[in-house]
């Protein structure tokens, strides 16, 4: 049977089910609100609830034959992401932005080509790298390495890393911005061109899991729902 | 995995390296992650396997064995020496599954400072002999070319120095390259505070942009200010002398053939001459130990996008016939490293490795 991987809770596994619903594929939880358990009408598919963070992992192993998480999450945490899964459709709502920002002071940053001069006057002057707060490393890193930015540091903040910059433990962040009122609030700005990615949720299909004949056979009949 | 063969060839090539008159050196697997992270950058982490000591930190397993060999040399060693070594290296793999995490290498370093031309060429001679069993096809280069051609263009101490700091970043050397040619116009903010700059002074300008968050301060933003005010007015780098830079990262020929282009190239760019005296002594080495410059593929741009420090000769020596094996040694100069690591004495150096486990795939 066909395995669906859905995050289980919150506004995302909400809009999940609206969107689903919208083309005809009811998805409900079973039970009670804190069973993670669920079922799907109109379609011989075994709904898993999981967390969106966990989402990825599923579908590299290929334990869920489809599986909603955001763009983020999957080019994050899979190596050679486009290797183990596709996108089947943008899902149209979880926007976020990954986006480099800086102190709003700093007028002499507003470029990645004067964020990798600051790096080099900042190692200069303090004897160390410009540190860079975020929780999304191999993106950001892989970002800066395309960018040919260098002498910085990437520093771990799994949380209020707008904060980091007022409590001196980063000169800069790369972080989800949805609003970008929490960026202003802490005297920070984006860099013109420091969006590292546009995320929003999406449909993925696992390249490793069992596609035998029934599994494709639904995958069909999803496609034709989807176009 | 390491086969016993592999180890059986690692010491074959170890009693060589002896042989030819090398210290044998031990360096640790577990490498405080500091030095590597201070020397390569983040970049690093990509390739090498980190993990956490309690007590010690960060660590990282050897990714290669120059570091830890220069850092031995500049706290005990005497001049001149030749070290060899042979151990496992860790590379973490992000996209080819097929390549190895672990590895043998067995290299011979040379610190002299006498002549560098020799030293270039019994390193390479010496290699070549280890790896002669398969025939290998050499490739050669010289990233001193580029550097002295930087060293010499007719700008600002400044814009030099970015160039310098980005030889191993061809994107972001590129840009620069554009930038400092006046061939990317500059972005409409820039020219607003470029103008704002030219009536108000730089401290007025960063206090009305709110309060001063984090490390870097006020007076760093203001150093910033003024040096960008006077790249604004400093003339472009001319077209003449970016060709010379265009041409050097193009030019694919052999050791003996680039000897008089790099002589025409230093009339539009004098500080090319030495580069080119350089290359020209170390042709006559290599060929008084057998090695034909005629023959020898040479490109000064080469190895440039390698995870290096090299800054003067590198070398590649290759398996003919098998494009999907890595080089089977490789090597080059890297002065500067060991000026870095030796906290403010440095000596000229010059080494190679072999790859015993690629040898037994042949």
């Amino acid at each position: 049977m066909l395995r669906l991987g859905v995050p289980s809770k919150g506004r995302l596994m909400d809009k999940t089910f609206d969107w689903f619903g919208k083309r005809g594929l009811t998805l409900t939880r079973s039970g009670s609100d804190r069973e993670y358990a669920g079922h799907v009408e109109g379609a011989d598919i075994a709904l898993v609830m999981l967390s969106a963070g966990e989402i990825p992992r599923e579908l590299a192993a290929g334990r869920i034959h489809l599986g909603v998480t955001g763009s983020d999450l999957v080019r994050e945490r899979l190596t050679r992401w486009d290797t183990r899964v596709k996108a089947l459709a943008p899902m149209g709502f979880g926007h976020a932005d990954l986006i480099l920002a800086v102190p709003k002071v700093w007028i002499d940053v507003d470029t990645l080509d004067d964020l990798d001069a600051a790096c080099a006057q900042f190692r200069a002057t303090h004897g160390h790298r410009l540190r860079i707060a975020t929780k999304y490393h191999r993106l950001v890193r892989d970002f800066l390495r395309q960018n040919g930015v260098a002498d910085y540091q990437l520093v771990d903040s799994q949380g209020a890393t707008e904060g980091t910059v007022l409590n001196h433990t980063a000169e800069a962040i790369a972080d989800i911005t949805s609003t970008g009122e929490t960026m202003r609030a802490n005297h920070l700005k984006v860099l013109d061109d420091g969006l590292i990615h546009a995320s929003q949720a999406t449909l993925f299909r696992a390249l490793d899991a069992p596609w035998d004949k029934a599994a494709k056979a639904v995958l069909e009949d999803l496609r034709e729902r989807l176009a | 995995m390491i086969s016993a063969e592999d180890r059986a060839r690692a010491a074959d090539l170890l009693a060589r390296f002896r042989a030819a008159g090398a210290q044998m050196v031990e360096t640790p697997i577990l490498q405080p992650a500091g030095a590597l992270l201070d020397l390569y950058g983040e970049d690093i982490r990509a390739r090498a396997f980190t993990t956490q000591d309690p007590l010690a930190g960060e660590m990282m397993l050897r990714p290669d064995f120059t570091v830890p060999v220069v850092q031995a040399h500049m706290e005990n060693g005497a001049e001149p020496a030749r070290y060899c070594y042979a151990g496992e290296v860790f590379r973490r793999q992000e996209v080819d599954e097929g390549r190895p995490r672990e590895y043998l290498q067995v290299g011979y370093e040379a610190f002299d400072r006498d002549d560098p031309a020799g030293a270039d060429a019994e390193v390479f001679d010496l290699l070549s002999q280890a790896v002669s069993a398969a025939a290998p096809v050499a490739a050669t280069g010289d990233l001193g070319v580029l550097i002295a051609a930087v060293d010499a263009l007719t700008t600002s101490d400044r814009r030099r120095a970015a160039l310098r700091r980005h030889i191993w970043r061809p994107t972001r050397f590129r840009r620069l390259i554009d930038r400092f040619t006046g061939t990317t116009p500059t972005p409409a903010t820039r020219a607003t505070l470029l103008a704002q700059l030219a009536d108000t002074p730089a401290e007025t300008l960063i206090a009305a942009a709110g309060p001063a968050v984090g490390l870097r301060d006020r007076a760093e933003i203001a150093a910033r200010l003024n040096a960008l005010a006077e790249d604004a007015a400093t003339e472009p780098i001319t077209r003449t002398e970016a060709d010379v830079i265009d041409s050097l990262l193009s030019l694919d020929t052999t050791m003996t053939l680039a000897i008089p282009p790099l002589r025409d190239m230093g009339v539009d760019l004098p500080g090319l001459g030495p580069a080119a005296d350089r290359l020209e002594a170390r042709a006559e080495a290599l060929a008084r130990r057998g090695h034909d410059p005629a023959a020898l593929s040479f490109a000064p741009a080469r190895g440039r996008t390698a995870m290096e420090y090299y800054d003067g000769f590198v070398f590649t020596l290759s398996a003919p016939g098998r494009p999907d094996l890595p080089p089977l040694a490789t090597g080059g100069r890297y002065d500067a490293l060991t000026a870095v690591l030796g906290r403010g004495r440095s000596i000229p150096a010059v080494g190679g490795v072999v790859r015993p486990g690629l040898l037994g795939r042949l």
